[in-house]
């Protein structure tokens, strides 16, 4: 079945079984394996990728549902080639990550918290990330690393997370 | 975790949709937002053969105010209803409940109707609709009907909608004067509730009138705690009556006098929440 949706601001075109996941269709499909599946049932969040502007869960969405979205993941996050985000320039200093598996889905979620709320407060980081697992950091450092991103976005012009740092 | 192979159906229209179930009845199931039937069938815990999507039917959406009630589309996400004023002002006991319900991700993608027709007995979305007095709509084939909350809700995930029938949409009587109050019992925010309770009443000189609690998380279905509601009326606030009302048995969340325990905690702090005092 056909499923039409732009993905990092690329047109593209599916044709995939029914039945396959968003998530799926990312990594299998398009080769976009900076999305993790991580418990592939609506759990623990390392799948979250940014559909019209929220962030949602990809293995909870079937790619042909996905029909018309506008997706952005972890791929589209940096603004060039070689250069991170503000968002993502923070999480490197403060040691937001160690092994990684679930940062691409905290970024995403973080990432629509900074272009909604230009000073969140500390309960508003904690309840924008506290659908997303992370077993490595004790969340301290994350919620550190969006803290100093919205600290440095604040002091732009641009209120848009993907600018270079 | 893969999903089951299943047929793909999208209507356009409810009447599309209708027509659609009642051709595939029992082997059908109607997917919303899909935040609890997609892990369901990631588990196989339901291989349905046939999928009918109803995210492309635009009139199941949306956020009305009628002459006397708030009309909620069945396809509503939780994320419209919490930013929607219209909710803030004429169901306000939505907007206090919604940050309760689960995270935000799933909240951009899962809809009142979807958890209305579930039924989980530890939702707060059904327990709201029954502390409101909601109206829900289930349409067919044969056309639609309208059912209050109190005879909507019968068991574990079990409900007044036929196998042929859609939730199409809720509405919940306007009642300017009433004020709201909410709790629930979590071990973790966003986790289904132990206990939880959604009040609404009236105060009047600082007696609260015509109070009606829901419990949810504590039986089988939410449930009007009565008994407890006409006591707290008289001055008894912390739920001593509750167990007239709710009998939570024991499971593994905890022995039953814990989870009565857990209930008295919730209806007490919904109550007091009303009264715009202290959570105490």
């Amino acid at each position: 079945m056909k499923s039409e949706l732009t993905v990092n601001g690329r047109k593209i075109e599916l044709d995939v079984e029914p039945r396959m996941s968003l998530l799926d269709a990312l990594r299998d499909e398009l080769g976009l394996v900076g999305t993790h599946a991580g418990c592939e049932h609506g759990v623990c969040g390392a799948c979250t990728v940014i559909a019209d502007g929220e962030a949602v869960r990809a293995c909870l969405i079937l790619a042909v549902q996905a029909d018309g979205l506008d997706i952005t993941t972890i791929e589209g996050l940096a603004p060039a080639r070689g250069e991170l985000s503000v968002l993502q320039d923070s999480f490197c200093e403060t040691h937001a990550l160690q092994c990684g598996y679930c940062t691409s889905g905290f970024l995403l979620a973080a990432t629509v918290l900074l272009r909604r709320t230009e000073n969140p407060s500390r309960a508003e980081i904690e309840r924008a990330i506290s659908g997303n697992l992370c077993r490595c950091t004790g969340y301290t450092q994350i919620i550190e690393a969006i803290e100093l991103a919205a600290e440095r976005l604040g002091h732009r012009n641009t209120n848009e997370p993907e600018g270079a740092a | 975790m893969k999903f089951p192979a299943f047929k793909y159906l999208r209507p356009s229209s409810v009447a599309e949709a209708a027509a659609q179930l009642a051709e595939h009845g029992d082997d059908a199931r109607l997917l919303a937002g899909g935040q609890t039937l997609m892990p369901v069938l990631a588990m196989r815990l339901a291989e349905p053969e046939v999928l009918i999507d109803l995210g492309r039917i635009e009139n199941l959406r949306g956020i009305a105010l009628e002459d006397d009630a708030l009309r909620l589309g069945a396809m509503t996400r939780y994320v419209d209803l919490e930013r929607s004023a219209l909710v803030a002002e004429h169901a306000p006991l939505i907007t206090r409940a919604l940050p309760y319900v689960a995270h935000v991700a799933i909240r951009n993608r899962g809809t009142i109707g979807g958890s209305v027709a579930l039924a989980d007995p530890a939702a707060e979305m059904p327990a709201c609709m029954l502390a409101l007095g909601a109206e829900i709509e289930l349409t067919s084939t044969e056309g639609n009907r309208w059912i209050a909350a109190e005879d909507y809700f019968l068991g574990l995930y079990e409900t007044a909608r036929e196998d042929t029938e859609i939730l199409t949409a809720i509405r919940i009587p306007l009642a300017p004067e009433r004020r709201v109050g909410f709790y629930e019992v979590a071990r973790r925010h966003g986790d289904y509730a132990l206990a939880g309770a959604a009040a609404v009443g009236d105060v009047e000189d600082g007696r609260i009138q015509g109070l009606r609690v829901a419990m949810f998380g504590c039986d089988d279905l939410p449930v009007l705690a009565k008994t407890a509601a006409k006591a707290a009326e008289t001055g008894v606030l912390d739920g001593a009556w509750l167990e007239a009302d709710v009998s939570p048995t024991s499971n593994i969340n905890g022995e039953a006098h814990i989870r009565l325990a857990q209930a008295r905690v919730a209806f007490r702090r919904a109550v007091t929440d009303l009264l715009g005092v202290s959570n105490g």
